[in-house]
């Protein structure tokens, strides 16, 4: 075997160690998953809205959602429980009572329409039609004073409404 | 002095311990030679009544228990424990009664239990939304975002995976919120301090699925996704995930209980419980966190002045004395073990000091090896009770100088109203008649 020989057969042997190297890095058992199978999981809504569905709704139209799905819970106004109450609460947060709604508490519009979609009606979430969390959404901006009954939230108009306490929070990390 | 992590930081040691109260003995009393002569001498009476009490025995010949004259129960599929601790039970809270009965906690019972291990059984519970029955055929993982390859695993795939096994505590970010109330709750100490749990825990490190789906350099947060009804989610920063985050499937060598996940849970060694999220479905890489509701209108630390401090991720070093503690009455004067648990988000424990003095002097208990990393740390005193008044409390310090505060330090960091990262130092307070109180001070 000549000395060029046994070079290029070292480099391919060198080669195929390298390449078998890579191929078992780790056990790769996971399944590539295409874009258009991602958007029936992705459920997140940030705060800027990205990822909020076509459709629309009224705090109008909400209320009678609200009445028929909510209220059992949250009391009839968003007020006097069983569950977490959802409206009132401004000015509450530095005294000795602090009450955390929607109103009071609840930083980013768009958020509200994430969790409602993803959690509520407790005991039938995801039920909801778009169209009824964004009107249920408005329903609850709009019982605790920050937007009129007539305002329609969509995917524009929701990431757009500014929270009374959007600057209420301190970042701990880093 | 704080629960929070970054303040924590800041935290001096705190000047040496005053000569305790002579109550407290040395954690090393029953190793050294003084008491093993004491020991002797005792024995050398000891065998005489041995020898007397075997003589009594012989002649008034006590009848055979039942259990000795009868073969006992066969084998079982599944072991249980004796039936005659059948009260040591997780203490269930639901605060939404029946229209929400899923949403609340159940608590270990840590009065009831020894060693730092929590049996899988009794491990802390805290559900938004009920324990989801998940056919593991029927459950993926999907990494994707910021990824080069969005990638989903199906459990059986990830069961072929290289595992590490560690142990870690899981603490609720809410735990001990009842002694946030104005007054002291008289509850045990497992339905005051039981929101928080430890076992050996065998999973993926999330670094190496990460690798496999290849990471793109913006991608600075994760956020993770449960499976149940409430589908709950929280960001999670990717320094986090690339150091100790486990994919774990396995909870003290068995497959992980459904109420702690199953099929599998994110496991973040030493923060919020509430982000390590169980039932775990998706995992999305994003570059900044995506606010969610756990992370902005709940696990979120109200402050005096209104505003709220968000991502307070390590819990703060703690520690209770469970033995003795609330739940249990005294059995008269003299020899007890006191013992108790400590932990730390930061690291491990490296001190934990008794007092029984209300916090006028301290003594060092001793610490059971191993002492783990983000694990629960076993610690004991041996304790001559005088039958007096007695106010017992611990103080845990861990190895990044972090100290436990006093109840009015936590307090002074906070609003009244904040109910999360609660780890002032709990007092006990035993009367005369061997009651034992919860008591502030």
């Amino acid at each position: 075997m000549s000395t060029n020989k046994l070079l290029s057969t070292l480099v391919l042997m060198a080669a195929v160690i390298f390449a078998a190297g890579t191929a078992f890095s780790g056990p790769n058992l996971g399944l590539e998953v295409k874009p258009e199978e991602i958007a029936a999981w992705d459920i997140t809504v940030p705060p800027d809205g990205s990822g909020l569905p076509p459709g629309s709704g009224t705090a109008a139209e909400g209320g009678a959602v609200y009445s028929a799905k909510c209220a059992g819970c949250h009391g009839a106004k968003g007020m006097g429980g069983p569950a977490d109450p959802l409206v009132g609460g401004i000015g509450t947060l530095a005294y000795k009572k602090p009450l955390k709604t929607v109103g009071s508490y609840w930083p980013y519009a768009a958020t509200l329409f994430d969790y409602i979609r993803r959690a509520m009606p407790y005991n039938a979430p995801r039920s909801l039609s778009n169209d009824e969390v964004y009107a249920v959404s408005a329903y609850l901006l709009f019982l605790n004073g920050i937007i009129d009954a007539e305002v329609r939230m969509d995917a524009k108009t929701l990431p757009q409404v500014k929270m009374p306490n959007r600057d209420g929070f301190v970042s701990y990390w880093p | 002095m704080t629960s929070g992590w970054k303040d924590q930081k800041k935290v001096t040691a705190e000047p040496p311990a005053p000569a305790a109260d002579p109550s407290l003995l040395d954690r090393r009393a029953f190793l050294t030679g003084a008491v093993k002569v004491a020991g002797l001498a005792a024995a050398g009476g000891l065998s005489g009544n041995l020898l007397a009490t075997a003589q009594a025995a012989e002649s008034t010949s006590p009848e055979l228990p039942p259990w000795m004259k009868i073969p006992g129960q066969p084998f079982r599929g599944y072991g249980q424990p004796a039936k005659y601790e059948e009260e040591v039970k997780r203490i269930i809270v639901q605060p939404y009664n029946g229209i929400a009965p899923g949403a609340g906690e159940s608590m270990t019972p840590l009065h009831k239990l020894q060693g730092t291990i929590t049996p899988n059984g009794l491990h802390y519970e805290r559900h938004h939304s009920g324990v989801p029955d998940i056919d593991p055929a029927r459950h993926e993982l999907l990494i994707h975002g910021l990824v080069r390859r969005p990638l989903k695993f199906s459990v059986e795939a990830l069961l072929r995976y290289p595992t590490v096994s560690r142990i870690y505590f899981l603490e609720c970010s809410g735990n001990s919120f009842f002694n946030a109330a104005p007054e002291p709750p008289q509850k045990s100490c497992g339905a005051i301090h039981g929101l928080i749990s430890c076992c050996e825990w065998t999973g993926i490190p999330l670094a190496l699925l990460l690798d496999e789906a290849g990471l793109d350099p913006k991608g600075r947060w994760i956020v993770a996704e449960a499976g149940d009804a409430a589908a709950m989610n929280r960001s999670i920063p990717m320094e986090k995930a690339l150091d100790d985050a486990m994919i774990a499937l396995y909870q003290n060598g068995e497959r992980i209980r459904p109420e702690q996940g199953y099929p599998m849970r994110l496991l973040l060694p030493g923060w919020e419980g509430n982000m390590s999220i169980k039932w775990l479905r998706r995992l999305t890489v994003t570059e900044g966190p995506v606010y969610s509701r756990e992370e902005t209108a709940k696990y979120t630390d109200l402050m005096p002045d209104g505003k709220a401090r968000q991502f307070t991720f390590p819990m703060g070093v703690k520690s209770v004395i469970t033995h003795p503690a609330a739940g249990m009455t005294m059995k008269g004067k003299g020899f007890y073990e006191i013992s108790g648990l400590a932990w730390s988000g930061s690291g491990r424990i490296t001190r934990v000091e008794v007092s029984a003095d209300g916090g006028k002097s301290w003594a060092k208990a001793a610490l059971q090896a191993p002492v783990l990393p983000l694990a629960l740390t076993r610690f004991r005193l041996p304790w001559n009770w005088d039958g007096g008044p007695v106010l017992l409390q611990s103080r845990a310090i861990d190895e990044k100088g972090n100290v436990q505060p006093n109840r009015e330090r936590w307090a002074s960091q906070y609003s009244a109203g904040n109910t999360y990262h609660y780890n002032a130092i709990q007092t006990w307070s035993i009367s005369p008649e061997g009651e034992i109180r919860n008591v502030y001070q």
